[in-house]
């Protein structure tokens, strides 16, 4: 493969789509799927070909606004359709050309103001099984160019000049951890994808993984390149069936196409990829947990240094990253670091992806600038919460996150504030709470998360989560005393000081969260015996009756 | 067991063990495939029994207690049987928030079980799952592996009513 054949390729893209007036794109993610959009296609195909207009229906991944869903998108006009039922493919076949279908309008008002796409910058415009339609939009640009015109130097060097950082939670700088894996001697190097995401509420690297599964493998590629490794592994949850299935067919039309295998592009650089299902364990994100997972073996951690960097997959130096990550690779390596970073805030560059959920009126996938405030994302974007109830607040980074309040809404995002103000980045999921839930039952339902999720390989998290939870359980049934709060304060302190891995380190966050903010609410179940949302149901207490 | 034992026959004529040793065939019999082996038997079987861990422990030249170790370490899989249909309620936090508690209540008292169990006449399996990525439409409950958003306690009960009507 070289320029000429990638170009070639676009043209031929180009050329099928000049054959066309119109082009339906439907959106085809699980969401969408799981209201038979794939029906709906099959109607719009049949209707399109009875009326005789020249109009292609295509199957795409996820445009975003789930909650909107399912979406279809009429181009050249970008008429926006929500909500479509099999039977309206008559009518929006015949409007095509004239007045859009009125009732079909999904209203998401601002959903797309203020959004900026990278990582998602191709959805909604591509066939995810179809390479060609990948490359017809610049993929694979940046992977020959780095084979070709860079060394693997100058390529971490770009990484390291956009500030990148990993988008998995942790935050850390991508270009140094290139570059150290990169340093480290050894005859075999792995690179490896973390997919296994497993924050309950997060689902932008299914969305990634189902929508576009090209530019992850372009970003690995270029990431085994850059380090000296010859084989991937992408670490995928099974309870992501789609997109397993969309990465299978990427990784052949990928081998197809010459991007994985032997002489990559021309050169001797040589990659490949092989697919790795998780089996339903959260701690499996945990990279040396999802290592031994790739092993064969139970993923528990295991206590760092040495880092992956050095002794990883079979002890041999190992490179990972998550979805989102790779997915911004190629679009650094074909505009430079200086694009990147010239968007974002001073130690974070670049954009998220978020997954807006909860009681907010428009749920989906949105990718923001870092800097945008949370009030702008939950309120512009989402367009608040619905049913005329008040928001209370958002929860940020998963079990390990935290519950940020009102005040805090006008928070800019960034790694560094999430973190001062008691949550984090995690992977992006965000989940906004309005004034029926109780903090309490969240901080209690994240414990019990972490309780179950604990691999019980340290002391700390296996025992500590297991008191944490029986000790807020005992605040929502109004059995607590002061005395537990002060113990379960302490217990925060102990397991997230002394435990082996993230998990448990960062599992008392929700309550201390909580109790930062909410202090009010686990008062009221102790002293008062009341839940001021109202969720928590007590244990009948006897009251003096006076005669 | 000798270290280097011939591999094991198959456990019985039954052509889905053949689908299982072509998993293993793929990753040329190597123990780092024991993951990915369960996982095929779990898919063609529905759930893993002693015979089948042992059989692919021993292809694989796995230590049974390592093999056991996996299959009751992850989630995903089950040493039981399912019934014949399965009704699996998400409880991620976004599920959580939209009253997914409710449903698991509401199908644990329609089906007289706890979560994790199925029914006496084996026709329906209940089970809660972390998360399937589909929050923007939570509840989510996927009835028999599909998924269904936006769940209702009266949607969810007809479903299992349905079922078990049959």
């Amino acid at each position: 493969m070289n320029t000429e054949e990638l170009q070639q390729i676009a043209a031929g893209v180009a050329e099928e789509k000049e054959k066309y007036d119109f082009e339906v794109d439907v959106c085809m993610g699980t969401s969408c799927l799981s209201q038979h959009s794939d029906r709906i296609r099959d109607a719009l195909a049949k209707e399109a070909e009875a009326c005789g207009k020249k109009c292609h229906v295509r199957r795409t991944g996820c445009m975003g606004p789930c909650a909107a869903g399912p979406m279809v998108v009429v181009e050249p006009a970008g008429t926006r359709y929500g909500h479509v039922h099999e039977s309206d493919a008559k009518e929006m076949i015949e409007s095509l050309g004239g007045e859009p279908v009125a009732r079909l309008d999904p209203n998401l008002g601002s959903y797309f103001e203020g959004q900026h796409f990278v990582v998602l910058e191709n959805v909604g415009h591509i066939d995810p099984e179809k390479v060609d339609d990948y490359i017809a939009c610049g993929g694979y640009e940046a992977l020959l160019k780095a084979l070709t015109e860079m060394t693997p130097q100058t390529v971490i060097e770009q990484i390291s000049k956009s500030g990148l950082r990993g988008r998995g939670g942790g935050g850390y700088l991508t270009g140094l951890k290139w570059d150290t894996v990169a340093k480290v001697k050894g005859a075999q190097k792995y690179v490896i994808c973390n997919g296994d995401e497993g924050d309950p509420g997060a689902f932008m690297d299914r969305s990634v993984l189902e929508s576009d599964p090209q530019r992850v493998i372009e970003g690995m590629a270029i990431a085994a390149y850059a380090i000296g490794a010859s084989k991937g592994f992408i670490y995928v949850r099974a309870e992501y069936p789609l997109a397993v299935q969309r990465l299978t067919v990427a990784l052949r039309e990928a081998r197809r196409r010459g991007f994985l295998g032997n002489a990559i592009c021309e050169t001797s650089f040589t990659f490949d990829i092989d697919i790795r299902l998780g089996a339903g364990a959260f701690v499996c994100g945990e990279e040396t947990a999802l290592i031994a997972s790739i092993e064969g073996k139970r993923g528990t951690p295991r206590p760092r240094p040495p880092y992956p960097a050095v002794s990883g997959l079979w002890d041999d130096p190992t490179l990972i990253n998550n979805v989102e990550t790779f997915a911004n690779v190629a679009p650094i390596i074909r505009h430079g670091g200086e694009w990147f970073s010239a968007r974002g805030t001073a130690r974070s560059k670049g954009t998220k992806v978020f997954a807006l959920t909860g009681k907010i009126r428009r749920t989906g996938l949105v990718e923001v600038p870092m800097g945008m405030t949370l009030r702008q994302i939950i309120f512009d974007i989402g367009g608040g919460v619905p049913d005329g109830r008040k928001f209370k607040a958002v929860q940020t980074g998963g079990p390990s996150g935290g519950c940020l309040p009102e005040e805090h809404l006008d928070l800019s995002i960034s790694y560094d504030a999430l973190i001062s103000a008691g949550s984090m980045m995690g992977s992006g999921g965000m989940i906004v709470m309005d004034d029926t839930s109780c903090m309490v039952s969240v901080a209690r339902f994240f414990m019990e998360f972490c309780m179950t999720e604990s691999c019980g390989k340290c002391v700390p998290c296996r025992a500590g989560t297991v008191q944490m939870f029986e000790l807020l359980t005992k605040i929502c049934k109004g059995e607590a005393t002061h005395r537990d709060l002060d113990q379960l304060t302490e217990l925060c302190e102990v397991v997230g000081a002394t435990s082996l891995c993230g998990l448990g380190q960062t599992a008392p966050n929700p309550v201390l969260s909580t109790l930062r903010y909410f202090k009010h609410e686990y008062l009221a179940h102790i002293d008062e015996k009341r839940c001021p949302a109202g969720v928590c149901e007590f244990s009948p207490v006897a009251v003096e009756v006076h005669a | 067991m000798p270290l280097y034992a011939e591999r094991p026959p198959l456990p019985s004529d039954d052509k889905r063990w053949r689908i299982v040793n072509g998993t293993m065939r793929k990753h040329g019999y190597s123990r780092n495939a024991l993951i990915e082996t369960l996982h095929t038997v779990q898919s063609s079987f529905g759930f893993l029994d002693m015979p089948a861990i042992k059989f692919v422990a021993q292809s694989l030249r796995v230590p049974l207690s390592q093999a056991y170790g996996v299959v009751t370490f992850y989630h995903f899989f089950s040493l039981k049987p399912p019934g014949k249909h399965t009704c699996t309620v998400c409880t991620g936090t976004a599920c959580y928030i939209k009253g997914a508690e409710k449903l698991v209540a509401e199908a644990e008292k329609r089906l007289q079980i706890r979560t994790g169990q199925t029914t006496a006449d084996d026709e329906v399996s209940l089970a809660t799952v972390r998360c399937v990525g589909d929050c923007g439409r939570a509840p989510v409950v996927l009835f028999d592996g599909e998924l269904s958003a936006q769940m209702d306690g009266q949607r969810l009960t007809a479903q299992l009513d349905a079922w078990r009507n049959q």
